[in-house]
């Protein structure tokens, strides 16, 4: 059959954010930044706060890294499906502080959709990443038992990964590389 | 809906050990294959709302005393999906060093100067038959702390969105007939030199503007979107 190739992925290098975040590479290009606004003030839901680092083989913090998040609106549906809440984007981008890779990402308690938990998908690129990484952060009060991806992983422990700490909407999440708290990332 | 799954051996691996700094930045277990759920086949649109007409051109959007310095060129191509489906809308940004190699950030401290006309960054949205152009400056090779000796080839970066999340792409498109890309480890990542292929934009002299720009064509392929059979949706498949 006649089907073509994805386009290779190449990695992102050092400075991803000139090109998807320049007013936080310290210049203005544009008159808005995409990706800073996810939740304008009168979407509905409880605000969320997550803070996190992501972390190399070697223990240290990636300090280049972008992150991109994705999710359902307060009632589980995602932006474009009938009925979600208008103005809600449901993306973001997410710049760490470049001297200690602290990333924090505000939005919205994300609602379950169908039997998926509540959860926020993550896609995150940085030089050194040759192929976007993406995994999920779930949170740690919501019922998770039951959600199938979750379920879907072999080794019990390995779950939590993909789990914050924390409690009343301020969690934690680090994303581990390599390691034995390796993250899960998905193969989708 | 679903999405074709992803070939993982036509893109690079995540630990490439000549490119030094996959080493410590490459998960070692194994991913967990996942039959894509509604997180990854919704994703985010976007409209001309979010980006301005001159958003594209980047031998404009950041002048401030006059135009940039190097060779004026336009990249231009379609974004499609595997199945050849035009992917109509979508955003497609990119970013860049100047002609001499060096790119407008802080920790860029190669010894070419900064040009102050030239930001290095554009993005812009794909028509309905997917096609996008940029007009910029051909960006110039540069030295970088892998080998000591290790220069990468003249590249832009492209990202591009697709309307599932999971047909995100990052990438770098390469310019036909640049000596270094043979040597460069990012490049050679990639194990199938036909995927490599697929990354050297070839010259377009049917766009190049007589006395003004040079052009290269660039096509972009995302992930393929195929509707599942029986699921008798009344919209079609």
């Amino acid at each position: 059959m006649d089907y073509l190739k994805e386009t290779p992925s190449q990695t992102a290098g050092p400075y991803v954010h000139i090109g998807l975040a320049p007013a936080a590479a310290g210049f203005d290009a544009y008159d808005r930044e995409l990706g800073f606004d996810p939740v304008p003030g009168d979407v509905p839901g409880d605000r969320i706060r997550i803070t996190g680092r992501v972390i190399d083989g070697m223990g240290a913090p990636v300090k280049d890294v972008l992150i991109e998040t994705w999710q359902a609106d307060a009632a589980g549906l995602y932006p474009g499906q009938p009925g979600a809440a208008a103005g809600f984007r449901g993306w973001s981008r997410v710049v760490p502080d470049f001297e200690t890779g602290d990333f924090v990402i505000d939005t919205i308690r994300p609602g379950a959709h169908g039997r998926h938990a509540p959860h926020i998908a993550l896609w995150l690129v940085a030089r050194g990443i040759n192929v976007g990484l993406q995994t999920r952060v779930y949170l740690p009060d919501a019922d998770n038992d039951a959600d199938p991806v979750l379920n879907l992983i072999e080794q019990p422990h390995r779950r939590r990964s993909l789990i914050a700490t924390g409690e009343g909407g301020a969690y934690h999440f680090d994303i581990h590389l390599q390691g034995d708290q390796e993250t899960v990332f998905l193969d989708v | 809906m679903t999405l074709v799954q992803r070939d993982r051996t036509w893109h690079p691996p995540a630990l490439a050990p000549d490119y030094k700094t996959s080493v410590a930045r490459s998960p070692r277990q194994a991913m967990l294959s996942l039959e894509a759920t509604p997180s990854e086949l919704t994703g985010p649109r976007f409209g001309h709302d979010d980006i301005a007409p001159g958003d594209n051109d980047l031998i404009t959007n950041y002048a401030r005393t006059g135009d940039p310095v190097g060779e004026r060129i336009i990249v231009h191509g379609r974004v499609l999906d595997e199945n050849r489906r035009p992917v109509p809308h979508t955003l497609v940004e990119i970013w860049q060093a100047n002609a001499g190699g060096r790119y407008r950030h802080k920790k860029d401290a190669y010894l070419a100067p900064v040009d102050p006309n030239f930001g290095g960054c554009g993005r812009t949205l794909t028509d309905a038959d997917g096609r996008y152009a940029f007009r910029t400056i051909k960006p110039g090779a540069y030295p970088w702390r892998n080998w000591v000796n290790n220069w990468r080839p003249a590249h832009i970066h492209v990202s591009v969105f697709g309307t599932s999340f999971a047909q995100r792409l990052i990438t770098q498109m390469y310019f036909e007939g640049d000596p270094l890309i043979a040597h460069c480890p990012i490049v050679k990542s990639i194990p199938d030199p036909r995927a490599i292929a697929a990354l050297i934009a070839p010259l377009d002299l049917n766009e190049a503007r007589p006395l003004d720009c040079l052009a290269y064509r660039f096509d972009i392929v995302l992930r393929g979107r195929r509707s599942t059979f029986f699921e008798n949706r009344p919209e079609g498949n």
